[in-house]
């Protein structure tokens, strides 16, 4: 698959700050890709730098091959097709849901223009809103409003700026699901920025971190979680803790509760003392397990515990049992390793 | 229903009579025409007046918007050289009452005015310099004067959303030339339509300038039939006229509306500010330039020459007698923002106890007055008042002093019954903001804690309201300042205040005489604009 959108060494400032910093990253056509990091992590100004609405300072934006942005150089951004989905839907008030969806499509002829429009609501399921105006709509109806009048003018490339983030949280895993079959159906290529990771997993097949202007990992979410490239990342993707283990052999790692031992080599010095991340579910709960620990608390997610426990040598674990090991606090219960991946740092890297 | 709620209900609905009975007298008299007086009014007045109000209308709508919406998009959505100044100083001319805006400009562009000089002795020739007093000028002046209420609220409505309205238009392959008339002007609509609505009712309210500038309206026709012909009758067939005009512009901003809804849609709390995009080159300077030629029309040229009449009269005129007129003014205005205020307060506290459509609309009859032109409310006041005076001296005249003609009427009580249906909306709006800042949940948490009736109006409501009433002082305050046609018709003997000097002096065409005080009511005008400024202009 060649790269439809390529992000190349791309830096950007406001003032002293520098917001983004020597990024890239690369998108094939009909990928769906994420940018994931908290507030302020420059996210949203890949977005505006990809749209069309900040230059950047050093690097290139490349469109198909074509040079959108660089230094000193803009192509218009309403010259570039590239769709948006603003985080607020913007919507335009004095139209109807029709007028708004038909709203990019001012060149095409009236009848292609209301064949095209019809096609898109009946898509995003709202075949029979046309006429209604957007304050008359739910925060999921707008927002597929909004989605629709950027997929109408067929752009070759769609941005969504937290297109979730002011919807309830029911709303916004089940429209998120929509949202990606929608875009899959449209063959879209798509990019979005969001700092929920449920939200990034459920829409997207590239994840990017990012912290301070950097992008820390770019990979498929199942990579992130598994693989991740730095701390930071194992640390923002999911749940675990880190707990001390030593280096067995060149594909062995012994922990506290348990040994692990991978097919590949792990790249540490043996007799080396590592970090290993330990996800809740690498933790299993079996009341035949010689090795216990104490139940310190436990919050309950209906299908499953989360327990927090204590080892002997005080270190604390997290571990996902099922709902029906319903354990007091304090009292100790079995536990055995069972781990897929290991996820490993030199100590203090 | 409860008592106590009950009592608000009856409050809310006793000061709504202060609006409504006015109305309801002008307005009766549609319903009953006086043959004699409507042929006199269609044979000789009507035609002319209502071509003059057509005129007006259509050349002010069209002027504030010319002039209000462009300076309001350029600076709330670019930046140029004295932006920040400009989008200051561009409001500066609420500051200045169209009476006094139009007698300044008449002096500045007549015959032996600075402007006219200044080209026979730079060109020889200024002869081609239009009269002010025409239907023009008389749309000019008043443009100048009112463009600051379009110019607020589209600036408001931009600054919110110019910049994502171009944004979104780029998104859909639109430039942002098409991005500002397919995008940012469609969802300005509302505002600019309210900000020219209200230039409008200003327009159709204006008695001052329009009788500065001899136009016919309305308004001086209202006045001319009272004081000129004593007929107020005829009077009340005008105002009732008039009247129906303002409402009939309501009725249309409002349909204007339709069910659609504007405002935010999708979320409560607004989106970080864009930053403004600067010009550059002859753009930039073509942006400041626009600016400062409003600027210096509206504002710099006209109180320029008010201060330079101001210098060439001081010495004979800076006297007890002005003393005395800006002693009255102010009397009179404080007397009026007191009650105004106090009688917003229990408004707003009646509407917020109880909470059910009825009493919702009693309060949006207590505040219609702001609508209703002053000369319109005048009359209205007067005529019940007068009434009841004949009733009392028919019933009690035996208990009475020897020879009562009157007892309200040309007292100060007419005047401040007239004040508080006129400006009643405005405290209205201040104190009912902040009576909306205190939530049901600090009034339950207090009444928890064992707070109930005037312990918790005095402990919670007054404390959280003060800067809203002192907000609402404020406001009514100035509109009283500069109030000329209620003052003048309705004002007890010997209590002329600044507006009425101002208007017996420029009848006389004594325009240097009138600059102080004048100048006196522009300071005064200033305090809303400053308190205005702080609150709307976005850093």
């Amino acid at each position: 698959m060649s790269a439809l959108l390529e992000f190349d060494q791309v830096s950007q400032s406001y003032g002293d700050t520098r917001v983004v910093d020597a990024m890239s990253f690369q998108l094939a056509d009909g990928e769906i890709g994420c940018l994931l990091g908290s507030s302020g992590c420059g996210k949203t100004t890949v977005l505006r730098c990809i749209a069309g609405f900040e230059p950047v300072e050093s690097g290139e934006v490349r469109l198909a091959g074509e040079v959108l942005s660089r230094a000193g150089y803009a192509r218009a951004a309403h010259e570039r097709r590239i769709g948006m989905v603003f985080q607020d839907y913007a919507l335009f008030p004095h139209l109807s849901v029709s007028a708004n969806v038909g709203f990019g499509l001012r060149k095409l002829a009236r009848a292609e223009r209301e064949r095209r429009v019809a096609e898109l609501l009946e898509l995003v399921g709202l075949a029979t809103y046309g006429d209604a105006y957007p304050h008359e709509l739910s925060g999921g109806q707008q927002q597929r409003v909004s989605l629709a009048r950027a997929l109408a003018p067929r752009p070759r490339l769609i941005l969504l700026d937290e297109p979730f983030s002011s919807l309830d949280v029911d709303l916004r895993e089940r429209l998120s699901r929509e949202v990606r079959d929608i875009l899959k159906r449209e063959g879209m290529t798509a990019i979005l920025v969001t700092h929920d990771q449920h939200e990034a997993f459920a829409m997207a097949d590239k994840v990017g971190v990012m912290q301070g202007g950097r992008l820390l990992q770019w990979a498929t979410p199942y990579a992130l979680y598994h693989q991740p490239a730095t701390r930071f990342v194992a640390d923002f993707i999911g749940q675990g803790v880190f707990v001390p283990a030593t280096i067995m052999a060149p594909n062995c790692v012994k922990l506290e509760i348990g040994e692990f031992c991978g097919l590949t080599p792990n790249g540490f010095t043996v007799g080396e003392t590592v970090d290993v991340l330990l996800r809740p579910d690498d933790v299993q709960h079996d009341d035949a397990s010689p090795l216990t620990a104490r139940v310190e608390s436990k919050v309950f997610r209906g299908s499953a515990f989360h327990y927090t426990l204590t080892l002997p040598s005080g270190q604390r674990v997290l571990a996902e049992v099922p709902s029906h090991h319903n354990h007091a606090i304090g009292e100790p219960i079995g536990i055995r390793l069972e781990m897929d991946h290991l996820i490993a740092f030199h100590r203090g890297a | 229903m409860q008592s106590s709620v009950l009592r608000w209900r009856a409050v809310a609905a006793l000061i709504s009579l202060a609006t409504v009975i006015p109305l309801a007298v002008i307005l009766a008299s549609i319903g009953s025409p006086d043959a004699a007086i409507w042929s006199h009014l269609l044979e000789y007045q009507l035609p002319g007046l209502l071509t003059n109000t057509l005129w007006l209308v259509l050349g002010v709508g069209a002027g504030v918007f010319v002039v209000g919406v462009p300076l309001a998009w350029l600076v709330s959505v670019y930046d140029f050289p004295g932006r920040r100044f400009f989008a200051w100083a561009l409001m500066l001319p609420l500051a200045v009452p169209a009476y006094v805006m139009a007698f300044s400009q008449l002096g500045l562009f007549e015959f032996t005015g600075p402007i006219q000089t200044w080209l026979r002795d730079t060109w020889g020739d200024s002869s081609w310099v239009p009269s002010i007093r025409s239907t023009g000028g008389v749309v000019a002046v008043l443009t100048l004067a009112f463009y600051p209420y379009v110019y607020l609220l589209a600036r408001n409505a931009f600054s919110t959303m110019g910049r994502r309205a171009l944004e979104v238009g780029q998104s859909l392959g639109l430039s942002r030339s098409q991005g500002f008339w397919r995008v940012a002007l469609p969802m300005a609509r509302p505002w600019i339509i309210g900000g020219v609505t209200l230039a409008l009712m200003e327009t159709l309210a204006d008695f001052g300038a329009v009788a500065i500038l001899n136009y016919d309206t309305f308004t001086n026709a209202i006045y001319k039939a009272w004081f000129s012909f004593f007929s107020l009758d005829t009077a009340k067939q005008l105002a009732s006229l008039l009247v129906t005009l303002v409402f009939v512009l309501v009725w249309l901003e409002q349909r204007a509306r339709g069910r659609r809804a504007y405002g935010q849609t999708g979320r409560a709390a607004p989106l970080p500010r864009l930053p403004r995009l600067p010009l550059s080159g002859a753009r930039a300077a073509g942006a400041s330039l626009l600016a400062f030629a409003v600027f210096a029309l509206a504002f710099v040229l006209p109180v320029g020459q008010l201060v330079w009449w101001a210098f060439s009269v001081w010495a004979e005129e800076l006297n007890a007698e002005l003393a005395a007129y800006v002693g009255r003014s102010l009397l009179l205005s404080l007397m009026a923002a007191a009650l105004v205020a106090v009688v917003a307060l229990a408004l707003s506290y009646a509407a917020r106890r109880d909470k059910r459509p009825a009493t919702r609309l009693i309060a949006r009859l207590a505040t219609l007055g702001y609508a209703v032109p002053g000369t319109v409310l005048a009359v209205g006041v007067f005529v019940p008042v007068a009434w009841f005076d004949n009733w009392l001296i028919a019933r009690f005249g035996a208990a009475l002093p020897e020879g009562t003609t009157a007892v309200l009427k040309g007292t100060l009580v007419v005047m401040l019954l007239a004040y508080t249906a006129r400006f009643l909306a405005v405290g209205h709006s201040a104190l009912d903001a902040a009576m909306h800042r205190i939530t049901p949940s600090q009034e339950e948490a207090a009444r928890m804690l064992g707070y109930s009736g005037w312990r918790l109006a005095a402990r919670l409501h007054l404390p959280l309201l003060t800067g809203g009433m002192l907000t609402a002082m404020l406001m009514v305050f100035v509109d009283v300042m500069k109030e000329m046609p209620i003052t003048l018709m309705t004002r007890p003997f010997d209590w002329d205040t600044l507006a009425v000097r101002i208007f017996n002096l420029t009848a006389e065409g004594q325009w240097d005489r009138a600059a102080l005080p004048s100048i006196a009511i522009v300071l005064a005008g200033l305090l809303p604009v400053i308190l205005l400024s702080r609150q709307k202009e976005p850093a």
